[in-house]
């Protein structure tokens, strides 16, 4: 499964190319307009196009997505895949229960991080040692949060609540909690 | 003392003036609170300051949103077209009277839960998911009553505004020809349109309000449902409050925690995807006529479009939840991300529109309503498409709650992309609202609008790679995990406070300390007109 850090890359990539182009564009736009020129008539059908680019623009992220970033699928369709790990892990008082079992898992294992909340919201999230995030979810109370992942590759990772849950909760990490081998 | 020139004389203003330029001091000030707090928060997050503890940060953390969106933003928007809608409908506001108690509440009520966070670090962030502002084991339940209080004013404000505002649209005053209050408010709200495509061409009605007063309408229908949702919101969390109070402690339990977070993010969507971008997109068209002294480009399309973005944010809530694992799948990927990407081709239509009108009329001065103008287009440019690519599945996974949701689109979104546009806005409608007083400084607003555009785009950009990174939000790093990023976000942030002190000391040059003090004066003019028969 690709690794979400290649997405994360990707991602930067992207963005920051779209984000130069974008300022260019509206710089140049403004120098421009301060010179004389013919407006011209804008086509109906140049209109028509750009509504389509946009149209497309907006669905295709998401199908491209869908495709090519593995955990989308798996993640909508958890419920019909057998995990090889469950590890069941509480939230509670602002702090992180994990289970008696450590926590480890092989590479490329499915492994399901099924999380209680006993009392507020929270967040669990997985974390390389670069501090880089692998992934994460919302913890709700009275309510199912289950994680399911593979990992790609082996390190020891920490687990981190990623939603603020007032000041007493801030800093809820376990380091070093999830070590996951060849 | 009396400004540039003696020009400004706060004696020449009608009440619809002072109205506008109350609403507007106001929220200026609150947005330098906002600045201000918000480089406390930035110096922290470089190194924690021991002066400040957790609990003050955010508590900090907690006042900052919602005094730049009610305090700074609803007061200048408020003001605005509490203005401009009868300048539009060529008649009277409705109600002076209760114009000025809009201003009252909307400045008093955030006031209020501001000074309580102040005192007492309530600190539930605005987001408030239950059942963290009901966890009296971190809170006082005093003061968060008065918070919520403090709010509550705020709402009661806004629904006045919105009532002021449809009132205006439909009401015939005294001598006045009389047209239908149901047509007016059909035409503002869209309905008209939507019943006529079942028409033949021939028998379809014209417009019967303007396009700018189309959208200030739109984007209040949004507006008043946002401000029943928070009201609503509130009380329950009062409820729970004056129980503890009392010494009852009720069971949390009793409000399901993703219920009620569907709810909230339905109705805090109204602002975020709802008004904010009508009333941008509505700003835009207005300033690029009002520029140009041309017809807004494709007016029926960018009618169409403002219709299209009020009934698109009543469905894309689902984007806040992407990470909520109990949330309906088919909720996840129609209105996260299907619907949620809609406002790609809504806001992509009113960004098109914008520019080919102030393309047909070149070439063009670049004024400040001008440059300010391409601002806030580039902040949004920026900022939409930074949003579409969070409210994606597979995505979420890997960008909620990092300071990338917080960098590249929430501040980009609403420092450069809106505030910009208000600025624009500001300094087109000087002259108008001060009867022709002349700018202290272009010196000043040249600086103004680099420091700004340099410092809100830099910040949301180093705030972004640090979240990239896996820099959470709402998150102190005490190892200085991410300083190189914070330092550079900080010297963006800093820009913003220099671009706002100018900004500030400008506007106080160009009117007087006088005329700010002259513009809270009852009017000596008795006229519901906006602007004085002889200004001199």
């Amino acid at each position: 499964m690709v690794d979400s850090e290649l997405v994360l890359n990707g991602q930067t990539i992207a963005y920051t190319c779209y984000a130069i182009v974008v300022i260019l564009f509206i710089f140049g736009f403004g120098y421009l307009i301060t010179k004389p020129g013919k407006a011209g008539v804008l086509k109906t059908s140049l209109f028509v196009v750009l509504v389509v680019i946009l149209t497309v623009l907006g669905v295709s992220l998401h199908i491209a997505t869908s495709k090519t970033i593995p955990w989308v699928k798996m993640d909508l369709n958890r419920s019909k895949i057998k995990p090889d790990k469950v590890f069941t892990i509480t939230m509670e008082k602002h702090q992180i229960l994990l289970p008696e079992e450590k926590l480890e898992a092989k590479v490329g294992q499915i492994v399901v991080f099924d999380v209680i909340s006993k009392d507020l919201t929270y967040g669990f999230g997985i974390f390389r040692q670069n501090h880089s995030m692998v992934c994460q979810m919302q913890v709700i109370p009275g309510h199912k949060n289950d994680l399911m992942w593979k990992f790609e590759e082996a390190g020891i990772y920490s687990i981190r609540s990623t939603e603020y849950s007032g000041p007493k909760g801030h800093n809820m990490i376990i380091n070093d909690a999830l070590i996951i081998t060849e | 003392m009396k400004g540039t020139e003696g020009l400004f004389k706060p004696d020449s203003l009608t009440p619809m003036q002072k109205l506008a330029l109350r609403f507007v001091v106001v929220g200026i000030l609150y947005y330098g609170i906002v600045v201000v707090e918000g480089m406390i928060m930035r110096i922290y997050q470089i190194k924690p300051i021991p002066m400040f503890n957790s609990e003050h940060y955010f508590s900090i953390l907690t006042a900052h949103p919602l005094v730049g969106i009610f305090g700074s933003s609803y007061s200048i928007v408020f003001g605005a077209f509490l203005f401009l809608v009868p300048f539009f409908m060529k008649k009277p506001l409705w109600s002076i009277k209760l114009g000025n108690w809009t201003f009252g509440l909307v400045t008093g009520g955030t006031f209020v839960f501001w000074f309580s966070d102040f005192i007492s670090h309530f600190a539930p962030l605005y987001t408030l998911y239950w059942p963290l502002p009901a966890d009296f084991t971190q809170f006082n339940p005093l003061s968060g009553a008065i918070f919520i209080l403090g709010i509550a004013l705020v709402m009661v404000g806004t629904l006045l505004f919105v009532f002021n505002i449809f009132k205006t649209i439909t009401y015939t005053p005294e001598g006045y020809e009389k047209i239908s209050g149901r047509s007016l408010l059909a035409s503002a709200t869209g309905f008209s349109w939507a019943e006529s495509i079942f028409r033949k061409k021939s028998k379809r009605r014209e417009n019967l309000v303007s396009l700018p007063v189309a959208a200030i309408a739109r984007g209040s229908v949004d507006t008043f449902l946002n401000a029943l949702i928070i009201t609503f919101t509130g009380v329950l969390i009062l409820i729970y409050m004056v129980a503890a109070i009392l010494g009852h402690n009720l069971e949390h339990s009793l409000i399901d925690a993703l219920l009620y977070k569907n709810w909230f993010w339905w109705g805090l969507d109204l602002i975020a995807d709802g008004l904010v971008l009508i009333f941008v997109a509505g700003t835009w068209y207005i300033l690029a006529t009002l520029i140009t002294g041309k017809d807004l480009y494709m007016a029926k399309i960018a009618r169409l479009a403002l219709w299209v973005e009020l009934v698109v944010s009543w469905t894309v809530w689902s984007h806040h939840l992407l990470s909520d694992q109990a949330q309906p799948g088919i909720l996840k990927i129609v209105s996260g991300e299907l619907v949620t990407a809609f406002e790609l081709i809504t806001q992509g239509l009113a960004f098109f529109i914008t520019l080919i009108t102030l393309w047909s009329a070149r070439p063009l001065k670049m004024s400040n309503p001008l440059k300010f103008l391409l601002g806030g287009l580039l902040g949004f440019g920026l900022a939409v498409p930074a949003g579409i690519i969070q409210a994606d599945i597979g995505l979420n996974r890997i960008l909620h709650n990092t300071q990338w949701i917080v960098g590249p689109h929430v501040h980009v979104a609403i420092l450069v992309g809106l505030t910009m546009t208000l600025y624009s806005a500001i300094y087109l409608l000087l002259p108008i609202l001060t009867n022709g007083a002349k700018l202290y400084s272009q010196k000043l607003a040249n600086f103004h609008f680099w420091a700004h555009l340099i410092g809100g785009v830099g910040m949301g950009a180093f705030m972004g790679m640090a979240g990239l990174k896996g820099m959470l939000r709402r998150t102190i790093y005490y190892e200085g995990e991410y300083r190189i990023y914070m330092i550079l976000a900080g010297i963006c942030g800093s820009l913003l406070l220099l671009a706002f002190l100018a900004f500030l000391y400008n506007i106080i040059m160009t009117v007087g300390v006088k005329g700010v003090i002259g513009i809270f004066m009852p009017s000596k003019l008795s006229t519901k007109e906006l602007l004085p028969e002889n200004p001199k």
